[in-house]
């Protein structure tokens, strides 16, 4: 994992290179110094068949969605027999379509997406699967299963399981315990799930009661915004749990505004500076629960088991399975230097 | 519906007194109503507040805080009304503030400190207000175009200087100038900014030459220039003022969230919009009232906080703020209408 430390310095180092190379979908020939070899891929190492991945995904505008193309464009560098055709994000249906429709067109061999919305997407996933390319699905999934060969992703029922027994466990012998929720954008499907898996959690603790949720909008703006209200409606409670780590920014910021210190915090998805901020542990802050950006490295792994018709080490099957969903792990004051590396900025 | 005003050619570098008693008299007295009607909506919003939370709405410290929430998008809100009472618009402030907030707390300018970020915020919200002063003044273009292409380019702009992700600001003097250590007789900073740029912005507008000219250009851009004013300059004054606006509205959001990120001001062309035209200033020009501005933001921010402290969901505070929106305005075309 150091290596790979280095490695993302030296890619945001050079994010205005990247950009470039973003650009003109121009991957395979940057320098090849690559010492991250020894953390385990999905499939072998070995060298095989050539294979071209078509990489399409949402617009980076938010830490997590930069660190994912991030961690598909170097995932794709250390394979020497992986070109990646990458098109620039977009949050535009129509537009994502497009570029969809144009790396099908250029008979890219495997399909990689994060489509903007999961439901939009689904007829050009079909498109690409009875085109003969088999579309790897990252994260927002498509409506129809037949629309992807493989879906990896994240667990946002999870993350707000395991957010509500992390919070449950530290509060269990606490008497009326009271707990805030500050969640995403209302209007995603996510942010749902994540608030369901959390309610569904607490339920195993009687003596705790959520008495307020605020939904802001994974910005750091909103984080503050909200949270400066909630502190203000809210003079006395246990626990925050606040559902992303860039708004947990302004969250923080609007805590110590407010000079609180009264409660325990759990973040989520796993920045960078959440993670730092768990290690010193001076703050409310003691927790985040992970949705973790490696998965776009882990997508490209498989589809270039997909492209050489390789199966997943350490498992008996001949094909790599349907679906993935990863762990949302909780990183604490124990475990975070183990986690240090895939903080994302 | 009242008609744009527009001043007799003479008057327009005169006082307002010069147009007439009588008709000035009449001005005096819609505005009051106007003011009235949205001090009203304001006093029924805070009835609602105690009545519903009185322990946490009548608190100082939810004052200070519906106060400080309400100067970022009140420091726009005053460029803004100029923008709009000349019948132009601008469409790209949350942008600017964005690219504003996010250049001056990149690493290289965090070095030079408190004057560096506060520098290259207001630097940076004037020169985008330049080039759409230049592009609508002297380039021909329609200001809704040219402050949309700005909205796009300092979007993106924005998004690159970032990379998507999270400036912190590590500048212990900036932090702490949104601590409550830093309150001024109980009043936080930020909105003693905003106070001033309010009185500023009231004075320029309703007692200098440059405040009628505004109004003149604004209520009929023609007889402004056959009256000797140069519309060109002072359209590039305005566009510049309202990116003076978004440069000083970013510094404040970035003591208030103590970072820069490429989202930061995310939908402020519509609120300030809102906010000016609920105040009672022209969508069509002519006419422009900064305290209805302020008015109308202190009402938005005031809602957003009674629905927290309620913990109303936000679907429901959307809905209710289209309706207010909708309730100020038809509440103002009666009481204009009947006077």
């Amino acid at each position: 994992m150091p290596e790979f430390t280095s490695r993302r310095g030296l890619l945001f180092g050079t994010a205005a290179v990247s950009a470039g190379a973003l650009l003109v979908g121009c991957t395979s020939n940057e320098t090849k110094d690559d010492p991250a070899a020894n953390d385990q891929p999905a499939a072998d190492d070995k060298p095989g068949k050539a294979v071209t991945i078509g990489f399409a995904g949402p617009q980076a505008d938010h830490g997590w969605l930069n660190a994912i193309n991030q961690n598909a464009k170097s995932r794709a560098e250390r394979y020497e027999d992986v070109t990646l055709e990458i098109t620039e994000g977009s949050n535009d249906t129509a537009q994502q379509i497009g570029q969809i429709e144009t790396l099908i067109n250029k008979k890219v061999d495997v399909l990689v997406v994060l489509p903007a919305d999961g439901k939009a997407l689904t007829q050009v996933g079909l498109k690409a699967m009875r085109a003969g390319i088999p579309v790897v699905n990252l994260d927002r999934i498509f409506n129809s299963p037949q629309a992807y060969r493989c879906w990896i992703g994240g667990d946002n029922y999870g993350m707000g399981l395991n957010a509500g027994h992390y919070i449950g466990e530290k509060l269990k012998d606490k008497g009326d315990a009271r707990v805030i929720e500050l969640a995403g954008l209302d209007n995603l499907e996510l942010t749902k799930q994540r608030t369901q898996g959390f309610d569904d959690a607490l339920k195993n603790y009687p003596n705790i009661k959520k008495v307020a949720r605020q939904a802001a909008e994974f910005t750091v703006e909103s984080g503050q915004a909200k949270m400066a209200q909630l502190l203000q409606a809210q003079s006395d409670f246990d626990a925050l749990w606040n559902h992303d780590d860039d708004q947990g920014v302004g969250a923080l910021r609007a805590i110590e505004q407010a000079g609180r210190d009264d409660f325990l915090m759990v973040g989520g998805a796993g920045a960078l500076s959440a993670f730092q901020a768990i290690k010193k542990d001076d703050g409310v802050l003691k927790a985040t629960v992970l949705y973790p950006p490696t998965m776009a490295a882990s997508a490209i792994d498989l589809a270039r088991a997909l492209g050489q018709g390789k199966g997943v080490g350490g498992l008996a099957e001949f094909e790599i399975p349907s679906s993935l969903t990863l762990y949302s792990a909780v990183v604490d004051k124990d475990n975070v230097d183990q986690y240090m590396a895939t903080g994302f900025k | 519906m009242t008609q744009p005003v527009s001043p007799p050619r003479d008057s327009i570098d005169k006082a307002p007194a010069a147009s007439g008693p009588p008709a000035w008299r009449t001005m005096l007295f819609r505005a009051d109503v106007r003011t009235l009607s949205l001090l009203g909506v304001l006093a029924a919003l805070i009835l609602i507040g105690g009545v519903t939370k009185p322990d946490e709405f009548l608190d100082t410290r939810n004052l200070q805080l519906v106060l400080t929430q309400a100067s970022v998008i009140g420091v726009v809100t005053v460029g803004m009304t100029f923008v709009i009472t000349s019948g132009g618009i601008d469409l790209s402030v949350g942008a600017i503030v964005a690219l504003a907030s996010v250049w001056a707390t990149t690493v290289a300018t965090q070095e030079y400190g408190f004057v560096g970020i506060l520098f290259t915020a207001v630097i940076v919200g004037v020169g985008c207000g330049l080039v759409n002063g230049l592009l609508i003044a002297y380039g021909g273009m329609v200001p809704f175009i040219a402050t949309l292409a700005m909205l796009a380019s300092a979007r993106g702009l924005a998004l690159q200087i970032t990379d998507g992700s999270t400036q912190v600001v590590t500048v212990d003097a900036i932090l702490d100038l949104g601590e409550r250590d830093a309150y001024v007789l109980g009043i936080p900073p930020l909105v003693l900014v905003f106070a001033l740029v309010t009185i500023i912005g009231w004075l320029v507008l309703n007692r200098t030459t440059f405040g009628r000219r505004t109004v003149a250009v604004g209520g009929n851009a023609e007889a402004a220039r056959l009256a000797g004013i140069d519309v060109r300059r002072q359209r590039l004054y305005l566009y510049l003022l309202s990116g003076l606006c978004c440069g000083i509205a970013a510094f404040l959001l970035i003591v208030l969230s103590g970072s820069g990120q490429n989202t930061n001001g995310n939908l402020y062309e519509l609120d300030a919009i809102a906010a000016a035209i609920i105040g009672g200033t022209l969508l069509s020009g002519g006419r422009g009232t900064i305290t209805g501005s302020v008015l109308g933001v202190l009402i938005f921010t005031t809602i957003t906080n009674i629905f927290a402290l309620n913990n109303l969901q936000s679907d429901v505070q959307q809905i209710a703020k289209g309706a207010i929106i909708v309730a100020a305005v038809l509440v103002q075309r009666r009481t204009a209408s009947t006077t």
